[in-house]
Formats: structure tokens, sequence, C-alpha cells
């Protein structure tokens, strides 16, 4: 029990950013049409292709002697840019046809 | 200090970027740029991360980062450049299954550092078993909407089994976290150079790994094609809330921000999605639809159905004043959506008006007709959504309803036994004719029979909607 209560005061700030970035996320979406859905869900997709940046932190902070580490965390670069990168582009991509045509 | 600064101040525009452009894809005008501008966000983000980190860093490990990032993103623009309009869906579900692998990644790499520290070992599990179902949910997600797997694989009583499993995966988890907290302490000690994890304690984390792995497998696999968007949407926002738990753990507040927000815009969007198909969330993941359930049964079928050929069908729409059309997921497989534009611009040609109706879940996304029909040049305002066309049946002379099935039933609203019972759909028989463009006879997804074909009104047309609309084509071609 005790770990719970220092557990809630040492992170008091984390935990008011929490809630109020889910009241964010749930206004930023409400109302949107149907028809851009997809589109949105494929950005939303992109957008938390922000955990590359932790695989970046795993990578300068790894101890380059242990190969292991330096794979798996190479990986978790690799993996974190496709989700980044083909993200953005097939949101584009979406995107691009609801400008046609006005 | 000035460089720590200045990258809180990038990672502060960053969020503030995604927020904006999550914002602007809201509305069909801004959104590309809505998009471009969380990517920039997001490009900023990852340099600044590189190159404004204080302290050594050896020369192999920039070198294999960039090597990393340079990869990905040939691989990344690469597939999604080429990649057809119709397949899109899966694709998000692959990207989707990257990004949770890379979070738990993370945490199988972060665990042996954070030895008794409760807060980081809560986020390291947690994120480590998230970022693990999203990525093996995410796979089977996609190997079922590219067809590979197509049939719901249901273990005899498959709910029980994945209860358990959960139940499980959760008290597992619970237990490494107490395990390796400050308070339980099995898993590590104190030694000279601080707290450190127990000999074999790393065994733990990748059984838990593997145990997460095998959930998100059973989780999604009994779960139908038709209902994928929305367990897309689901492990969206897992792998949202995984990279949150990541800027947990990093105290990195642009991780938090673009997790939660992922995470929480995830999560309404798939009740959105639920709602649109009048099914809550619990009914979609413990299934009810199709299969060996009692869906099947339904009411007993009377009267029989006309079948009608492309030279009539061609008459009919030539001479009528306005013709709707309700594409469904059909028209998304047989690659028909250009053939239909060719369609409504011949019909429009000769004074006819045309729309399309576009149900909220019709094909494999919501929205996913529209981006279909937009990449065939079909103008934006000719899309209708439901509530708007409904109205407009009564004045309707043709409705061309074209590899669509539930989304027309009737039976959403007058059988109480069907399973779609109180889904709203397109009330196609206020409409003066009805022809159906459809493979076969065969029942839509959630293998009910549709008393709509049987209505006097309606008539079938038969064959793969490309060749029988290019056939229709045709022939309203030859009447000139």
């Amino acid at each position: 029990m005790e770990e719970i209560w220092k557990f809630v005061i040492e992170n008091k700030e984390i935990l008011y950013f929490v809630i109020l970035a889910v009241f964010v996320g749930v206004e930023v979406i409400g109302g949107v049409p149907t028809v851009l859905h997809t589109p949105l869900m494929s950005g939303a997709n992109a957008i938390h292709g922000v955990v590359i940046v932790g695989a970046i932190f795993v990578m300068l902070h790894v101890d380059t002697s242990n190969v292991l580490a330096l794979i798996l965390g190479t990986l978790a670069v690799f993996l974190g840019t496709l989700n980044v990168v083909g993200g953005f582009v097939v949101t584009d991509r979406m995107l691009e046809m609801f400008k046609k045509k006005k | 200090m000035e460089k720590f600064a200045l990258l809180e101040i990038i990672y502060l525009i960053g969020s503030v970027t995604f927020i904006i452009g999550l914002k602007m894809m809201g509305n069909a005008r801004s959104a590309r740029n809505g998009n471009l501008i969380a990517a920039a966000g997001m490009i900023a983000a990852i340099f600044g991360t590189i190159f404004l980190h204080e302290g050594e860093v050896q020369p192999v490990v920039y070198a294999l980062i960039f090597g990393a990032i340079g990869l990905g993103t040939v691989v990344g623009w690469m597939t999604a450049k080429r990649v057809q309009m119709t397949k899109m869906p899966e694709l998000v579900s692959m990207f989707n299954g990257m990004g949770g692998a890379c979070a738990a990644l993370i945490g199988l790499m972060e665990f042996e550092h954070n030895a008794g520290s409760t807060g980081a070992m809560i986020a390291i599990v947690a994120g480590t078993v998230i970022g693990s179902i999203s990525f093996s949910g995410s796979i089977i997600a996609f190997l079922k909407l590219n067809g590979t797997m197509n049939k719901p694989i249901r273990l005899p009583s498959y709910n029980i089994i994945n209860t358990i499993m959960m139940a499980g995966v959760l008290i597992f988890s619970g237990w490494v976290v107490y395990a390796a907290s400050a308070n339980g302490g099995s898993l590590w000690m104190q030694s000279a150079a601080g707290p450190e994890l127990a000999h074999g304690a790393m065994l733990f984390i990748y059984i838990l790994f593997a145990v997460a792995i095998i959930y998100g497998i059973l989780f999604t696999v009994p779960i139908g094609g038709a209902d994928m968007p929305v367990v897309i949407s689901l492990l969206n926002s897992f792998t949202g809330l995984a990279a949150a738990f990541g800027g947990f753990l990093y105290d990195n507040k642009i991780m938090l921000t673009g997790g939660i927000l992922v995470g929480s815009a995830g999560t309404l969007l798939t009740l959105v999605m639920c709602k649109a198909m009048n099914r809550p969330l619990s009914n979609v993941i413990f299934g009810a639809f199709g299969g060996s359930s009692s869906a099947a049964s339904g009411t007993e079928v009377k009267g029989s159905i006309k079948d009608s050929s492309a030279t009539d069908i061609a008459i009919l729409m030539n001479y009528s004043k306005k013709v709707v059309i309700v594409p469904g997921y059909g028209l998304a497989v047989a690659q028909a959506q250009h053939v239909i534009h060719e369609l409504e611009q011949l019909l429009e040609d000769r004074g006819v008006e045309v729309k399309y109706a576009i149900h909220p879940v019709a094909g494999r996304m919501p929205g996913h007709m529209n981006v279909l029909l937009a990449e065939s040049n079909v103008a934006y305002e000719k899309l209708v959504e439901m509530e708007d066309i409904n109205p407009e049946f009564d004045q309707t002379d043709v409705v061309l309803v074209v590899g669509a099935n539930d989304v027309v039933n009737p039976a959403a609203k007058t059988d109480p036994s069907s399973p779609i019972y109180g889904m709203p759909i397109l009330e196609v028989d206020r409409a003066k004719n009805i022809i159906v463009n459809k493979r076969s006879m065969s029942a839509g997804y959630a293998g009910i029979d549709n008393l709509l074909f049987y209505d006097t009104k309606c008539s079938m047309f038969f064959g793969d909607a490309k060749k029988a609309l290019t056939e229709l084509v045709n022939e309203i071609k030859n009447l000139s």
C-alpha cells in the first residue's frame, strides 16, 4: 500500500498530464465525419510511431559490448522507422485523393 | 544544459504538431496539411533526440541508428507508395504491428537496467505486454485482410481459453512487476554497483513477451474478417498506449503526448465504429456473428428472386432521373471502382443524377469506400453519408447495390431475431427499383439471408462486379 501512495505522489504531474491528454485526444477526434475515419486512423497510427524516440534512447545508452542489445536496439529503431515513415506516407496518399476536384 | 533545454523545446513543439495535425485531419480540406505538420514534428523529434543527446556515444551506435533509420525509411516509403488502394487497411495494420514490436523491444531491453524501481517496472512490463499483443494481433489482422487467413479459426470454447489466457498474462505481469519492484525483490538484489537483476531473471521478461505474443494471436484469430477494422483500430490504440508507457519510463513528454493522444483517440474511433455497426465492442471481441452462432437460422425466406440482364438494366438506368449507387466490399475486391466511375459519368452525360450512398461501415474500414472512390476520381460531393441519403431514396428511380449486402438488409429494421437487428442501414427498399450486383447468392459477412433480394422491386444482376459493370457500361453506350 505504502508503495502505491509513494507512486502517486512521485508521479502526480504525469498523472495530470495523462488525464488531460486523454481529454485532448477525445476532443480532437470528436465530430470527425465517417469519410475521414480511415485516414485518421492511419494518421494516428503514424503518430504512435513516436515510440521510435524510445528506441533511439535505448541505443544511445546501449552497452556496445552487448551484441544482443545492439541487435535488438537496431531492430527496434528499424521497426519504429517503418511505423513512422510508412504511416505518414500512406496517410498522405489517402488524403491526396480527397484534394482532387476541389 | 543548453542542449537539454533545446531538446525539451523541440519535444514541446512536436507534441503541439501532433495535436494540431490530428485536429486538422478531421477536416477534408486541411487533412493533408495536418498530416504533414505532424510528420514535420516527428522528424524534428527524431533528429533532436539523436543530435542533442548529451554524453559519450560510440560511433558504431550512430552508424547502427542511421543505418536502421535509412533502411526503414526506404522500405517504409517504397511499401507505402507501391501498395494498391484496396490494400490500404492491411498496410495500416502492418505498420501498427511494427510500432508495437518496437515498444515491446524497448521493454525487453530496459528490463535489466531498472531493477528495483517500481514505476519503471510497471512501464516496462506494460509496454512489453501491450506492444507484443499489438504486434502479433496486427500481423494476424494483416493476414486476414489480405486473404491468407480468411476464415475465423475458433478453438472449442475459445472464449474461455482466451479469458484464462488474459487472466494469466495479467497475473504473470503483476507478479513480474512485484518481484522486480522495490518491495518484492525476489528478481533483484543490491550489489556493489547498485541494484542488479538476479541471475536468470531476464528469462521471466522473455517468457512474458512470448506469452503476450501468443495471447495476441489467440485474441485476433477467432474474429471474422468483417470486424477486422474494429480490431485494427483497437490495436492501434494499444500501440499508442505502449508508446505512452515508454514515455513514462523515460519521462519523455512527446512519447507521452503522442501515445496517449493515439490511445484515447483510437479508443473513441473504435467505439464509433462499433456504434456504426450497432454492436458493443464486447460483441466484436467475444463474437456473435457467423460461424457456429445461431445467426444462420433466421426467418424463413419466402418468395423468389428475379434475375436481370445487363441490357434490361441499361435501359432502365438510361431512362431514370436519379440513380444511387451503394458500393460495398465486393466492389473493392473486384477493383471495380474505375468502372463504376465510368458508369456514373456516362449516366451524368445523359442527364441522370448519380450519387453514391456510403454506409459508415462499407468496405473494410470506415471511410475505406471514400478512399477507393476518390482514387478513381469520383467527386467528393457525390459521396453521401447514410443519414443524408436515406430520405432521398423515395425519389430515387434506381438503386444499384454493388457488392454490399448486410448494410442494405431490411432485417436490421424488421426482424428482432436477426443478429444485425438495430444496425442502421441504407433504406434502399424505398426506391422504385433495386438492382443488386453480387457474385452469387451467398450470404454476406454476417452469414444471414437478405430479404431485400426477394423484394418484388429487386432484380439480381449476378457476376463479378468489374465484369458485370463493364458489360453494363457497354450496353448503355450502345443505347445512345
